[in-house]
């Protein structure tokens, strides 16, 4: 732990890594817990999936076409809100199956990422960080990108939190109060789509599904509100990004897979521990 | 007088097949309508009619004289017992307060006017003690009145309930039944019943619904009128206060 400690004061990148992950906890444990009782961990997973088309395009567009002023994760902005758009528009006004139209969004976004990465020449290296995520390779541009979108996210739910709890429990109701349903489902897929960015460089494209609803869904088995289910989502989110950091560290693993194991021993024990009698 | 719903020529159906058609009715205000008919002949597609989430194929309804999309606002709706997640993170007055979203700006928190309808609105059905508790551990009969007070915080003329008591044990009904007579002192009440086992005392009309959709004073409600609308294989046992079906099969 010392050891851990000596090193966090020296290298400036664990300190960006641990600057990352105290960050991505807060849309994680607020946009997740929206994600958990809205019921679109799917949706969310098709988005995270997408956003390697978006990383894959900027990184060819930097190697191949020497343009470096798009940061990926622009990219993945860009990919993350095109994928959220594309499941809100053919899954919900053109009437397809939601389910099918995800698993396009996911594959699609897989394969054309893929194909980027097989367009640029050089190591593949960046598709594993891509996939399992580098909170090590953080850079302070990315921190300041994720700073912005985390604010965002925060003022949008802050100013339609009502609506947003309404339309998950009972969307017919809130249709009834005038509320426009279809387009605050596509705020929260929006939302979803720029925390799914944050969080994609904390624990990667595959991962980050678990880290945006386990921590959610393990606090809603603590909590009877929604405030209360978003602090505590928020607090072990923390405690889990900082936590696989911390343990990965000393015996040289990837941060973010030993982040989401411990994300998910941590959930399966709170369900064992709050198990009902059903 | 003019009339809280009216109907003329109204016909809908899903599809091709036509389920309601050419309803003519008129519902005058203090009314309380129990709306009864087998399964399937078109209740619940009725009290989406009134509440404009369906479109009649032909013909119109009006609410309060205009059309049921601008009297929303003026109306309370009580769904069928939702499919609620039992995990779902809200308090009983989280929930009544979503009653109060069509009165309150679009921004921003609930106001102290909007907490205090949905409290009162709580009083009102009998649950002002469990305000702060969650709603997945409140029992059924909890739940439907929670959901009442929704309807209730919005401040509504009219309210219109589907099956509120479907699932409920007998004595938990009687209670309800005597709440929502409590509101028809000022409130006109239209509520769909899974059966024909309505209260006869409070309810004041029947709309029955079937190959035609009529709605009778409940004193005329005779042994004919249901057999006619269920076709014939009922027999009637009267009650003490309540008179309920016997014998017919639902499909």
């Amino acid at each position: 732990m010392t050891e851990l400690l000596t090193a966090f004061t020296e290298h400036r990148f664990l300190q960006y890594a641990l600057l990352a992950g105290l960050l991505a906890a807060i849309p994680c444990g607020v946009v997740g817990s929206y994600v958990v009782i809205r019921r679109i961990t799917y949706m969310a997973g098709g988005i995270a999936h997408s956003v390697l088309a978006g990383l894959g395009l900027v990184h060819y567009m930097q190697v191949v076409h020497g343009v470096t002023a798009v940061s990926p994760m622009v990219g993945a902005i860009v990919a993350a809100l095109v994928a959220a758009a594309v499941i809100g528009w053919v899954g919900g006004s053109m009437g397809q199956r939601v389910d099918s139209v995800i698993g396009a969004v996911w594959a699609v976004g897989m394969a054309l990422g893929v194909v980027f990465i097989a367009l640029t020449p050089g190591y593949t290296t960046d598709l594993m960080s891509y996939l399992f995520g580098n909170i090590l390779m953080v850079t302070a541009r990315d921190l300041w990108l994720a700073g912005t979108l985390v604010l965002l996210v925060l003022v949008v739910t802050g100013l339609f939190h009502r609506q947003l709890l309404a339309v998950s429990f009972d969307a017919e109701y809130a249709e009834l109060q005038g509320v426009p349903v279809g387009r605050f489902t596509a705020l929260l897929l929006a939302l979803t789509a720029l925390t799914v960015v944050v969080l994609v460089s904390v624990v990667g494209i595959i991962l980050v599904i678990a880290l945006l609803t386990l921590p959610a869904a393990t606090a809603n088995l603590f909590a009877r509100r929604l405030g209360g289910m978003m602090a505590l989502a928020v607090g072990l989110c923390a405690a889990l990004t900082v936590g696989g950091l911390a343990l990965s560290y000393g015996p040289d693993l990837p941060a973010g897979a030993v982040t989401i194991l411990l994300t998910g021993v941590v959930y399966f024990a709170a369900v064992l521990v709050r198990r009902r009698n059903v | 007088m003019s009339a809280v719903i009216a109907c003329r020529d109204l016909s809908f159906g899903y599809g091709a097949e036509s389920l309601l058609k050419d309803v003519n009715v008129s519902i005058p205000a203090g009314d309380f309508v129990t709306v009864v008919g087998p399964n399937g002949s078109g209740k619940t597609t009725l009290l989406k009619l009134f509440l404009g989430l369906l479109k009649p194929a032909r013909g119109g309804v009006e609410i309060f004289g205009v059309s049921p999309r601008r009297a929303r606002r003026r109306v309370g709706y009580v769904p069928q017992h939702p499919r609620l997640d039992p995990l779902f993170p809200v308090s009983a007055v989280d929930v009544a307060l979503m009653g109060r979203l069509g009165r309150t700006p679009l921004l921003g928190g609930w106001r102290r006017d909007d907490r205090e309808a949905a409290l009162s609105a709580l009083d009102e059905v009998g649950l002002s003690d469990r305000a702060g508790d969650h709603f997945a551990a409140l029992s059924g009969g909890q739940k439907q009145r929670v959901l009442i007070a929704r309807a209730l915080a919005g401040g509504p003329e009219l309210l219109l309930l589907d099956e509120p008591t479907a699932g409920l044990d007998a004595h938990i009904e009687e209670g309800f039944y005597r709440l929502l007579e409590e509101l028809n002192k000022r409130l006109t009440i239209v509520m769909v019943s899974h059966d024909l086992g309505f209260v006869s005392h409070f309810v004041k009309s029947v709309l029955c619904v079937g190959r035609e959709v009529v709605v009778h004073p409940t004193s005329e409600v005779t042994g004919e009128v249901i057999a006619d609308l269920y076709g014939g294989d009922v027999r009637l046992v009267r009650h003490d206060h309540r008179c309920s079906e016997e014998g017919h099969r639902h499909d």
